[in-house]
């Protein structure tokens, strides 16, 4: 059976504006792939402790030294929309 | 000429009977020749190639070649960042996106004198199978441009393939190197997770992507891998122990080696030719002193399940990065949040917003432990039972993929069928081992087929000895109908 999700919550939460026939395609899309992945339920992963990673890794440290970053205005440039080295948004909260 | 090997190219510019811009123009020539039809590339860079080929003609008229990889013309997947170069992930987001850095492994081909010949196409943000879900366009496949070349990394493999590159680089995340390689006709390696670096490589599943190289030789391959490989303070995962010598073990062949095959990636769903032709190295390993060993790797029935639920939730993280605020497009709103779900959603292209939304959804509240919980765990169990396997054989074989390369549209609206493409090259990206591809025959169609060896990990040296035995067997030396020029 096909998991029913709600799409409209989770588009939300990835902030992507859909339109209602739109989410209804990736409702019925992920519904079946979700099916096929909910396969790893059916493992036996009694005592198993999860990787979050292929190899062991433990924390890299490195001196904090002071050395050059990437150049300001350059990084500035491939921004939509900046203004006196700042990059520049809509506000955060509604206005009204 | 443009079919020349890196190795053949390298003796010849180092005797002087090629320079380093008459092997870039024969590259050029051979893609203006090919473009129009095969769209391996979104973005040809010619005019700084030609300066970088001159430079490269200058070191050896001084005779101080920077390297192997001097004077070699090698594209770079449009997910690797290029200073001054556009970059789009084959994204309507990104378009028009000149990073302000080179990635790593731009920045080592740069300083061992390769010539970069532009930008490759892909599914966008490296999320497909087929290079359909590129925002500008598929590739298409040199051998019928009827069908697809693999993928993600589709115009990496097809520009190997026609000779309009003589190698180039590509990602890995799941298959996306290995399963283009197969079905172009090409080598192609994902190397042991750590042993390249990814900064710079655009991330999609942090915990799974690994750049490597294509080439036409299993030798040429080791070459590229040899220079792009090594330690990088810039990411936090790059190995820092030892690195495998990949391009000394070349000549050992497979006599006393044991080799194992896996049961579970065969059988239901695999086409006889592939079947065949793969049985048939086997038994040509045989015959060439290699023991033949079958084993069994349970979680490969589930590792795609596994991945469908890790990839796509690390790919939801990282993909947030994009919100139309630091780079690429902006649609605009009344807050920031409506400016980025309008970006976001105008920007993305359909596969990669199912993947967000997958991702997301795996991760959320309520489904985390059911989903990605699970998943990780069962991740842990692939690496036990490979580390069990590979306690008892040097080195694990399969098909590379189940099919030879598919037409156009055949699965591009049953997104389950086109990730089934991947189901032999998941495993060793869960288990973060290195793994190949070698072209192993042509199917009656004329079609390519891939032969995949695997090695635990860091066992580079052992899996290219036994890709130079599997390529020697072989002896594939069929070029695309393409590249045959007209007389």
């Amino acid at each position: 059976m096909p998991i029913d999700i709600d799409i409209a919550h989770v588009a939300r939460l990835a902030r992507l504006e859909l339109s209602d026939s739109d989410l209804d395609l990736y409702r019925n899309q992920l519904g079946v792939i979700l099916e096929h992945a909910a396969r790893v339920q059916a493992v036996d992963t009694e005592g198993i402790e999860p990787s979050a990673h292929p190899l062991e890794m433990t924390n890299t440290f490195r001196p904090d030294e002071v050395r050059a970053s990437l150049d300001r205005d350059e990084v500035l440039s491939q921004a939509p929309e900046s203004r006196d080295g700042y990059f520049v948004v809509p506000p955060a909260l509604d206005q009204d | 000429m443009a079919d020349l090997t890196i190795t053949q190219a390298g003796i010849e510019l180092r005797t002087g009977s090629l320079t380093a811009s008459d092997l870039l123009e024969r590259t050029l020539e051979r893609a203006a020749f090919t473009e129009a039809e095969l769209h391996a590339y979104l973005t040809l860079d010619q005019d700084r190639a030609r300066t970088a080929a001159a430079q490269s003609d200058a070191r050896f008229a001084d005779s101080e070649p920077l390297g192997p990889l001097d004077g070699i013309p090698i594209a770079l997947k449009d997910n690797l960042c290029t200073r001054g170069t556009e970059t789009t992930c084959a994204s309507q987001i990104l378009s028009g996106y000149h990073p302000p850095y080179d990635a790593t492994v731009v920045a080592r081909l740069r300083a061992g004198g390769a010539v970069l010949t532009g930008k490759t196409n892909l599914d966008e943000f490296a999320m497909g199978s087929s290079t359909e879900n590129s925002a500008y366009g598929p590739t298409r496949n040199p051998w019928d441009p009827t069908r697809v070349p693999g993928g993600s990394s589709g115009g990496s493999a097809a520009a190997v393939a026609v000779g309009s590159a003589l190698a180039a680089l590509g990602s890995d995340t799941g298959g996306s190197i290995r399963q283009p390689a197969a079905l172009c006709g090409v080598v192609g390696v994902k190397p042991t997770y750590g042993l390249v670096s990814r900064y710079g490589l655009i991330a999609f599943g942090s915990s799974l992507d690994q750049i490597g190289p294509f080439a036409r030789t299993v030798g040429d391959a080791a070459t590229v891998l040899g220079v792009i490989a090594g330690h990088d303070p810039l990411d936090a995962t790059s190995w820092r122990g030892e690195y495998p010598e990949v391009g000394t073990h070349l000549e050992t062949g497979v006599a006393g080696m044991r080799v194992g095959v896996i049961r579970e990636l065969g059988g239901e769903g695999y086409e006889p030719q592939v079947t065949e032709t793969s049985r048939r190295m086997l038994d040509q390993l045989s015959d060439a002193g290699a023991e033949i060993v079958e084993v069994s790797i349970p979680t490969c029935d589930v590792a795609l399940s596994t991945y469908y639920l890790i990839a796509p939730a690390e790919a939801s993280a990282n993909l947030a990065r994009f919100d139309g605020i630091r780079y690429g497009s902006r649609v605009e709103g009344g807050t920031a949040e409506e400016m980025m779900a309008r970006t976001r959603a105008e920007g993305f292209g359909p596969e990669v917003t199912r993947r967000i939304l997958l991702g997301t959804y795996a991760l959320s509240a309520g489904y985390y432990d059911a989903f990605y919980g699970q998943a990780q765990k069962v991740r842990t169990l692939v690496k036990q039972q490979f580390a069990a396997a590979y306690e008892k054989v040097d080195v694990l074989v399969s098909p590379t993929s189940p099919t030879v390369a598919f037409e156009l549209e055949a699965k591009t609206e049953d997104p389950l069928a086109m990730y089934l493409s991947d189901v032999c090259n998941i495993p060793a990206n869960l288990a973060g081992h290195p793994a190949m591809t070698v072209p192993i025959g042509l199917d009656t169609a004329g079609l390519p087929i891939g032969f995949q060896v695997m090695a635990p990990a860091l066992g580079e040296a052992t899996m290219f000895g036994v890709a130079a035995e599997v390529e020697r067997l072989a002896g594939f030396v069929a070029r695309p109908p393409m590249t045959e020029v007209p007389t």
